[in-house]
């Protein structure tokens, strides 16, 4: 069992299999957002710093910055956007994007150590983010997809997972600073999809025992009521070994899922965090 | 007429098992294919587009009715293509180079397919020479592209521009699509066509091939 601590100038926050369950906010992204992406293109960060305190305020423990959107610049982009996230909020960062040379730009400018959102499989990925990563002393997110894309198989996808963490320590990062994403595939188009990801983290955590992430939101695409799947998910990919979660905590009723699912999993003493959030929750409303 | 609403009712209820049997039923009733094809399949799936688009239905009770269209369809093609009924154009799909996703590529070329387009499917990580190649192969009336990450994005320009390099250009209509994708881009990048959702690629589709 692996901690991986992830900070900013102030807090640190530390993952792990026996700590509460990490919420990363998701929602500083411009992916099928119109406005966002235009204010993204026209370079006015109003919406950013909103999405930021917005997210801290309602439990995020951390902010995933993505910028990636057609006609933006990731490389100027992304560490402007880094910049002003940080000076909104004290919360750790999570860097995404596909571009090393963006992530090297952001994390440049970053003031901390963040969480590097992506490295895949692909040779080209493990060869030009994994000495990023290093360089600059971040943690980073390693998906289980290569070359022959996203196996629907949970032992492919564990064999993956292996490589990127053998590559990683070969590259001189320690695994406690790989997180795994199982990746979530949608069950609107493969009833079998989440059975495929629930398993992986299972073999993840009992094979390589490092942190494990999930955009969660995904499985519920094309379906209505999505907040129903998307909980249901969420609680049982906890049960399974995720320990960081990529999810809206706007989103109505996740945040209290997580926090019931910390209790219900004995890492929540005298239900502090559960009470806390039943607190805050009953306020609001 | 009873056997095609029975068909048509086959796809808006997503059963393939009853498609394929009322298709044959229609045939040995003797209804001709192109008949059966634009009354009983396209009519069922034209329903379904509209469901879709209004969020009645979902994706996986599209994919299911496309899959009983296929079911008729497999039944029709070789008559189809024995008695060169025409498609009402052809079009080649593909995700572009990089790029693994396929479920949103796959919905388009089933629904282009259900609206009476003869598709060619080549697959993901299609490179700007893939894409061309099938250009020269199959000579289509559009080629349509998928990207689904940011990282993938400037393949649809680049590959474009690599058909337009090889002077092919002005031989095919280009369609854009795919969740980063965006209208103001794909004009930006000189697509002739853009389809935010799957039912909308279809009815761009047929806007380009003059059958709207």
């Amino acid at each position: 069992m692996y901690h991986t601590e992830i900070r900013s100038k102030t807090q640190v926050i530390t993952i792990g299999r026996d700590l509460a369950a990490v919420l990363i906010g998701e929602r500083i992204n411009p992916t099928g957002k119109k406005k966002f992406g235009q204010a993204l293109l026209a370079r006015d960060y109003d919406a950013i710093r909103r999405e930021a305190l917005a997210q801290v305020e309602q439990g995020a423990d951390v902010l995933d910055v993505n910028v990636g959107v057609a006609g933006v610049d990731e490389v100027k982009v992304l560490p402007e956007v880094v910049k002003i996230v940080a000076e909104t909020v004290d919360v750790p960062l999570c860097i995404d994007s596909a571009s090393p040379e963006a992530l090297a730009a952001a994390l440049k400018v970053y003031e901390g150590k963040a969480l590097v959102n992506s490295v895949t499989g692909e040779e080209k990925s493990l060869e030009r983010v994994l000495p990023v990563v290093k360089e600059y002393g971040a943690a980073v997110v390693g998906l289980c997809m290569d070359e022959t894309g996203i196996p629907n198989d949970p032992e492919k996808r564990l064999a993956i997972a292996k490589k990127i963490v053998e590559r990683a320590e070969k590259a001189g990062i320690a695994r406690s600073n790989i997180v795994i994403d199982c990746l979530t595939m949608t069950v609107s188009s493969d009833p079998m999809a989440a059975t495929v990801t629930l398993r992986t983290v299972e073999r993840v955590a009992e094979e390589l025992k490092t942190n494990i992430i999930l955009g969660i939101s995904n499985v519920s695409f094309g379906l209505p009521d999505r907040h129903s799947l998307t909980k249901t998910m969420l609680a049982m990919a906890l049960r399974a070994g995720l320990t960081c979660v990529i999810m809206d905590p706007m989103a109505e009723g996740m945040r209290r899922t997580v926090k019931a699912a910390d209790l219900l999993l004995g890492r929540d003493e005298w239900a502090m965090n559960y009470l806390a959030e039943y607190r805050q929750y009953s306020e609001q409303s | 007429m009873a056997v095609l609403e029975d068909l048509k009712n086959a796809i808006i209820t997503y059963k393939p098992a009853k498609a394929k049997e009322y298709t044959l039923q229609a045939l040995a009733e003797g209804y001709e294919p192109p008949q059966i094809l634009s009354e009983g399949l396209i009519g069922g799936m034209t329903v379904i587009g509209d469901k879709f688009k209004r969020n009645q239905i979902y994706v996986p009770e599209v994919l299911i009715a496309a899959k009983a269209t296929h079911a008729g369809l497999d039944v029709l093609k070789p008559l189809l293509s024995e008695r060169k009924t025409k498609p009402i154009g052809k079009v080649i799909v593909g995700t572009v180079k990089d790029d693994l996703h396929d479920i949103g590529k796959n919905l388009v070329a089933m629904m282009l397919e259900g609206a009476g387009f003869e598709v060619i499917n080549l697959g993901v990580n299609v490179d700007p020479d893939k894409f061309i190649a099938a250009i020269k192969e199959y000579e289509p009336d559009i080629v349509g592209m998928s990207s689904l990450i940011t990282s993938t994005l400037h393949w649809l320009e680049d590959t474009i521009k690599a058909i337009q390099e090889v002077g092919l250009r002005d031989k095919v209509k280009v369609m854009v699509g795919g969740a980063p994708v965006t209208e103001e881009w794909a004009l930006q990048i000189g697509a002739d066509g853009y389809g935010k959702d799957a039912t909308s690629a279809v009815e761009a589709a047929r806007k380009l091939v003059g059958a709207a």
